[in-house]
Order: structure tokens, then C-alpha cells, then sequence
């Protein structure tokens, strides 16, 4: 029988093979196939993956390559495993999670009790630039803010699985998340006759319910809207996607049009239409040029107004990201005690705020054995690894951070788990995340599973698309038959 | 719908028919550069005029090598008329507005771009090309049933068809405008060549079996004409593209001033049915006929596409 001895994922964590060789819970099936596969099999699934993903346009997008705006989504075949009762644990710590958020945000604009009562520091609140007190007294629907969160989860060396962080301003991922299971299903089919996986083509039709229960003409056929920044924006792909599998338009700033009535309406063949829930894919301070930015061409004038009186709803509301500052992110699990009386059921990366003093002398002498992070950047920009920098870089962050304490956080560097991954015709270990997405209206909705982003070099933890990194399918596997 | 996907979708119906009938085009000519003698006069310029891009082609070739306007028409990626062009703006329309359209025919439109990046460039000779530009054509023509079949006939697919409609309507007329021109040199070398010609025509629009049921005659430059501009029930005459534009367009919302342009155009082309032309007067006629096309555009866009 085929086995896995010649591979070697070190000291980390391997999601699929335990250090002695054998495969972990329910990933039998899946190891015995791959073990069994010959290099030219494992080619021929490869490049019948890429010609798929090819051929169904499945692309991302990315910034200042000239012509050639649109590249194939760096996919790798073999799937990622999630037992499923290791993961209804992890569906109920993300829930929890995002209830706590929630509130936290609709405090923050509202009473300000948990910055009255100094649980969470009230300068931290009103210094963060993604506070916006044009929201203070709005009441959103169902008292949620951020309806659409990826949170992003990592395991450690000794299978502790983390959040790292909660995106709660415009998370992008989940198409590919569903495309990557159409792929996997075309190049293994025979895997998933043998096992019970669980399905992910669920979310399209929960996502609309979710933008739906929003809508402030509730019985009605709400009219919802996806708006995008437009072809140029390296998420264009999944707000097509997006609208295209919930049957929503998919507009630009320029289509909408906010009426003396205060309300939001579309430019359509017919004439104008008016519009109840818009699912933005737009940041914060383009949305409306009367509030935010005057120099926005993206945005739709008046739409703050419209959303202030309770005519239209954002998805997600405006200042939400107020709850993903990673200085904020350190008090998450504060919130949950707070707001729920829980304990936390998923951890924290411990993390020490660069605003604080004695912490901020601790970094700065372990520099280059962490991580930073500035508190509000996205897509893996303007962090130091540590471990992984040269000794320049390493002092040219420490003067950035004694600039502006506020601005950091640092955390250990973790040993992120592996996968195994096809590199150049060979299986070897790479390192993942999982960014899992929940929905929150009056209910909440959890993906099973998520994205699974994969750092494709060796060695590397950088899993952004934007930043070389490729993704993989995710299988929460059921008992029965493993 | 939105407008600006009413856009999208009308100029991605534009793009894709403009790649099938450059295709058409340049395979019909190919075969008949291969009988004629030299001392026809027919070259591959002739093609050029028909899409209109002379001066486009000597601001970039020299000379007009077979080469070069192979390439020019099949290939150029700078030249916006080409087909890999079309191809890529068909694709970049339907991408950009693949949320109305069902998903197989987004994947086969994509499919025909990429086939087009790779195989295009290597048609320009010979050898590979008469396979090619077929392929390309049976391609663009299962995409149109594959829509036909899959996607609602609500508006988006609407105006899908009138960008084939308008677009087909206007290939058309200069393909019949540019084989008047040339027999209106009265040269008595071509005379002999006269019948070979107008089969072309019709081949380059897959008309030729169609006409030869309508008309049990000899081939005879009239009667081709008037089939092609004014035929009702050939589907890729003028009267049958403007026939079919209007029924588009009467079952969308207003439309009232693009009716108007078409009802002007639609009572020219009744005036063709069955009279005789000289050359000139031909040439003049056609010529109206692009100018009312273009108003049809004219009128489609400012009465559904304009957003401020």
C-alpha cells in the first residue's frame, strides 16, 4: 500500500498527516488516493484544475499590471480536511464572536456604556480612523452592523486553532471558496461518492436572505443591489459572482440615485427604481461624497442620508469596521465576557498593544522575534515578520512603531499548520489559514468550512492572493465512513 | 435592468456578431482569391474597404502584403476591428455584465476568447486558417442558440439581439456595397468573373443556398441585391435584421424615437424590392442606409443607455 513516509512536514502541524506517517481523523480516504496517484496522475488533476479554472473564468484582479488586469486564480487540487465535530465547535465560537461584535458596535453608536464603564478604552474608540461619528444614533435593523464577516483562523504548532482577525468591513473570498468546490468536484468526483462532505452552495441563497431581512419595506419583493467599485477592483469577479447567483444587480455609484424623498433608487431601462437593501463592496469614506470623501467617484451622493432615515440599508452599515481595528481586536474577547457572559470558544492570538508602555518596551527588545501589524491595513500590507526580516527592516519598523504606538499590535510568530501541496509536480507541506464567512441579520449563517488560502512558496506564511498566495478546497468531513 | 448593463449587453451582442462576420469575411475571400487570375483585380484590400479600415491598416503596414492585412484583420490587437479584438471586447462586455447572463455562456464566450489568443495568430497563413475561422464561426453560432435556449427573452436578452441585429444589418449592406463597387469598374476581365463574385457574396454570408431556392436562375447581380438587402425571411438580410431589430425594440419599455429612425429606414429598404440600380445610384442607396443605422444607434443610446 502507497504511504506518506517520504513526507516531511517537520515540526509543524499537518492538517492531513500526523507526524507518524498515518493520516489524521476522516482524511484516510483522501491520503490513501493521493498516495496512490502517480506524478503524471497528480499532473493531469493539476492542469485539469487550471484548465477549468481557465475556461470558467474564475479570475482575480490585480493592481498596476497594465492590460493585463484579470489572472487565473491560483488554485491548488488537494483539498484541505475539517473533521465535523471539530468544526461544529469552531461554527459556534464564530458565532458567538460575531454576536459579541455586533453589539459591541451598536454600543459604540449608541449608549457607550462599555466605553463609559472603561472596559474598552474610550480614547482607543474615538482615535481609531475607522470610527465615523456621522453613525453615532443610527439604529440599523435587528441591532447589527457588520451583517458579512471573514474572520480568519490559524492553527499553531500544538493544534490551537486562532482568529487572527475578524474582517467586518468588506470581506472578499467567498466566491472563490464556492468555485474551488466546483473545481475539486470536476477532478475528484470518485472522493466524494465515498465520504459525506459537507456541501457549500448554501451561501448565495443565505447571503440574499440575510441582505433581505434588512430591507425597510419587509414583506415586499425587496429589491437588493451589489455595489461595486467597478471591473478595475481586485474583487470584481465575486461581486459579479455574488449578484449573479442571488440574482441581484450588480451596480455602480453612478447607477444609483438618492430622490428628494430621501430614498435610493436605480437607473433602469424602465426609469427609476427604488432600491431596499445595497450590498456594498465599496470601503467606508467612498460610499458618499456628501459625508465622506468629496473626491469620490465610486459613491452615491446622499446615500448616508438615505441610510440615516431608515430608508435604504447598507450591508454592511458604515463604521462597522470600527470592530476590526487590531488594536480592537486584543479587547475581542473582553466584548464576549461583557456583552454575553461567555468564555470565549475560540482564542485570541495573544497580543501585546504597542499602546501601551510597558508592553510597547517588550516589542521593541523582541522585534525581531514577532509579528506586527498595523491596527487598520488589510491584505497581509505594512507588517513586519519579524523572523523573516533583515535586520534594516527590522529597525526601520521600530522607529515607525515608537512614532505612533497607536498604529501597532504584535503578536507571536505562529507556526501555522500545513497542507499538503502540489509544488512543481511534488507533494510537499505548505502553510495555511481559513477564512470562514458568517451572516448576521436576525439569524446567523456560518460557511461550512471557508477559504483556505495556501502560502504557495516554501517556507512562507504570506497566504494573500495579492501577495503570491493560492487557495485550496475545504472539506468538513462527516463520520461514517473515514 | 439596469442601463448600463442594457450597454454591456447590447455592445457584447455587437462584438461577438462583428468576430462571426470578420471571420465569414476573410474565409470567403480567401477562397475566392484562389479563383480568380491576379489580373482580376480582386486583392485583399478589397476586405479592407469592406470593414472600412483602410486608412486604419496604412497608418500601420506598408504596402498591403496578404501578411499583413491577415494580421491586421485576424490577429492586431491594436486594431479595435480585428477579430481577437472583437473577441476581447465581446468577452469584457459579457464579463461585465455576467450577472444577467447564464453562467455556460459566459464560460463558452471565455472559451472562444482564449481560442481565439491562441489560435488567431496562427491563421494568418494559409495553412491553418479556413479550420480556424470555421471554428470560430460554429462558435460564435453556439453561443447565440446556447443564449437563445438558456436566457430569459426579457430585456437583457433584448438588447443582446439588437447589438447582432444592428450589427448584422450593417456587414450586410457593405459587403454588397464594396462587390457593386467592384463590378461597377467595367472591366472586361472580371466580367468573365462575374457569376464566381456574387457566389462569394452570398458564401460570405452563408446566403448562397438560401438564395439559390429563392431564385431558380442563373446568378444575376439584382436579384442578389435584393435578396441580400431586402429579402423578409432570410435571416441575414437587411430587411430581416431591421425586421428583427424592431420587434426588440417594440417590446421594450419607451423606445419611441428609435421606432421613429427604424420605420424611416425599414420604408427604404421596401423601396429596393424589385428595382433596378445602376452602380452609383446602388452606392448612394447603401450609403443612406449606414446613415440610418448609425441614427438607430443614436437613438438606442440616448433613449436607454444615458445615465446623467
Amino acid at each position: 500500500m502507497p504511504t506518506w513516509s517520504g513526507y516531511d512536514a517537520q515540526s509543524f502541524y499537518d492538517e492531513l498527516i500526523a507526524p507518524d506517517g498515518s493520516p489524521r481523523p476522516r482524511a484516510a480516504n483522501l491520503a490513501q488516493y493521493l498516495a496512490a496517484l502517480s506524478p503524471r496522475q497528480l499532473k493531469t488533476r493539476q492542469d485539469a484544475a487550471n484548465r477549468a479554472i481557465l475556461e470558467m473564468g474564475i479570475t482575480f484582479t490585480v493592481y498596476n499590471e497594465g492590460q493585463n488586469i484579470d489572472r487565473a486564480w491560483p488554485f491548488d487540487v488537494i483539498p484541505r480536511l475539517i473533521p465535523a465535530d471539530e468544526w461544529r465547535e469552531i461554527d459556534l465560537g464564530l458565532r458567538q464572536r460575531l454576536t459579541a461584535l455586533n453589539m459591541f458596535i451598536d454600543d459604540v453608536y449608541g449608549e457607550q456604556r462599555i466605553l463609559s464603564d472603561g472596559t474598552v478604552p474610550r480614547e482607543m474608540i474615538e482615535s481609531s480612523p475607522d470610527f465615523r461619528s456621522e453613525c453615532m444614533g443610527a439604529r440599523p435593523r435587528h441591532g447589527v452592523w457588520a451583517h458579512v464577516c471573514g474572520s480568519d483562523l490559524v492553527r499553531d504548532r500544538d493544534a490551537t486553532v486562532y482568529v487572527l482577525e475578524d474582517n467586518l468591513r468588506v470581506p472578499s473570498g467567498v466566491s472563490y471558496m464556492l468555485e474551488n468546490r466546483g473545481v475539486t468536484k470536476r477532478v475528484f468526483p470518485e472522493l466524494f461518492q465515498d465520504q459525506a462532505i459537507a456541501p457549500v452552495d448554501d451561501y448565495p441563497s443565505d447571503l440574499f436572505d440575510t441582505l433581505a431581512a434588512l430591507s425597510p419595506r419587509p414583506g415586499d419583493d425587496p429589491q437588493v443591489v451589489v455595489l461595486t467599485p467597478g471591473i478595475y477592483n481586485s474583487a470584481y469577479f465575486e461581486h459579479a459572482y455574488l449578484a449573479q447567483r442571488m440574482g441581484a444587480e450588480l451596480v455602480e455609484g453612478d447607477d444609483l440615485v438618492v430622490g428628494d424623498d430621501d430614498r435610493v433608487y436605480m437607473r433602469a431601462v424602465g426609469g427609476l427604481t427604488r432600491v431596499d437593501t445595497v450590498y456594498r463592496r465599496v470601503n467606508d469614506t467612498f460610499l458618499d461624497p456628501e459625508t465622506f470623501r468629496e473626491d469620490s467617484i465610486l459613491g452615491v451622493p446622499g446615500l448616508m442620508r438615505a441610510w440615516r432615515r431608515g430608508n435604504v440599508a447598507l450591508a454592511n452599515a458604515p463604521g462597522a469596521g470600527v470592530a476590526d481595528d487590531k488594536l480592537v481586536y486584543t479587547y475581542v474577547p473582553d466584548m464576549i465576557r461583557y456583552y454575553l457572559g461567555q468564555d470565549p470558544i475560540i482564542q485570541n492570538v495573544p497580543s501585546w498593544r504597542c499602546s501601551d508602555s510597558t508592553s510597547l518596551d517588550h516589542v521593541l527588545e523582541n522585534l525581531a522575534k514577532l509579528v506586527v501589524k498595523p491596527a487598520n491595513e488589510s491584505g497581509g500590507y505594512g507588517m513586519l515578520v519579524g523572523p523573516h526580516a533583515s535586520a534594516k527592516e527590522v529597525a526601520k519598523f521600530a522607529d515607525l512603531i515608537r512614532a505612533n504606538p497607536r498604529n501597532y499590535i504584535a503578536q507571536p510568530t505562529l507556526a501555522l499548520s500545513t497542507v499538503p501541496t502540489v509544488c512543481a509536480g511534488v507533494i510537499e507541506p505548505r502553510h495555511v489559514d481559513l477564512r470562514p464567512f458568517i451572516l448576521q441579520a436576525g439569524d446567523t449563517a456560518v460557511t461550512a468550512g471557508g477559504l483556505t488560502r495556501v502560502a504557495l512558496r516554501r517556507g512562507s506564511l504570506v497566504v494573500n492572493s495579492s501577495q503570491g498566495g493560492g487557495s485550496k478546497d475545504t472539506w468538513v468531513v462527516y463520520g461514517g465512513s473515514s | 435592468m439596469l442601463s448600463r448593463v442594457a450597454e454591456r449587453t447590447y455592445w457584447a451582442g455587437r462584438y461577438l456578431e462583428r468576430a462571426e462576420n470578420t471571420a465569414r469575411l476573410v474565409n470567403t475571400y480567401g477562397s475566392l482569391l484562389l479563383d480568380l487570375p491576379a489580373q482580376a483585380g480582386v486583392r485583399w484590400s478589397q476586405v479592407l474597404q469592406i470593414v472600412a479600415a483602410e486608412e486604419a491598416f496604412a497608418a500601420r503596414y506598408s504596402g498591403s502584403a496578404e501578411k499583413d492585412v491577415l494580421e491586421f484583420l485576424l490577429a492586431d490587437a491594436d486594431n479595435p476591428g480585428s477579430i481577437v479584438s472583437s473577441l476581447s471586447s465581446a468577452r469584457e462586455n459579457f464579463r461585465t455584465s455576467r450577472e444577467v447572463i447564464p453562467r455556460e455562456g459566459w464560460e463558452r464566450i471565455n472559451e472562444l476568447y482564449l481560442m481565439g489568443q491562441r489560435d488567431l495568430p496562427r491563421a494568418v497563413g494559409q495553412r491553418r486558417r479556413f479550420e480556424t475561422l470555421a471554428d470560430c464561426v460554429s462558435r460564435c453560432q453556439q453561443i447565440t442558440g446556447l443564449l437563445s435556449g438558456t436566457m430569459s427573452h426579457g430585456d437583457a436578452y433584448r438588447f443582446l439581439r439588437m447589438g447582432n441585429y444592428l450589427e448584422r444589418a450593417d456587414m450586410t449592406s457593405r459587403v454588397v456595397d464594396v462587390a457593386a463597387a467592384t463590378l461597377a469598374r467595367d472591366d472586361p476581365t472580371l466580367a468573365r468573373y462575374e457569376n464566381t463574385l456574387w457566389m462569394t457574396v452570398l458564401r460570405s454570408l452563408s446566403a448562397y443556398q438560401m438564395y439559390r431556392q429563392y431564385v431558380r436562375r442563373r446568378i444575376a447581380a439584382d436579384e442578389v441585391v435584393g435578396f441580400l438587402l431586402a429579402d423578409a425571411q432570410f435571416p441575414r438580410s437587411v430587411a430581416h435584421a431591421l425586421d428583427a431589430l424592431r420587434r426588440s425594440v417594440e417590446a421594450i419599455a419607451r423606445g419611441e424615437a428609435s421606432l421613429g429612425v427604424l420605420d424611416e429606414l425599414q420604408s427604404q429598404i421596401s423601396i429596393k424590392r424589385g428595382s433596378h440600380m445602376t452602380g452609383a445610384e446602388l452606392h448612394n442607396y447603401i450609403d443612406q442606409l449606414q446613415q440610418g443605422f448609425g441614427k438607430v444607434h443614436t437613438a438606442i443610446s440616448a433613449e436607454w443607455f444615458l445615465r446623467s
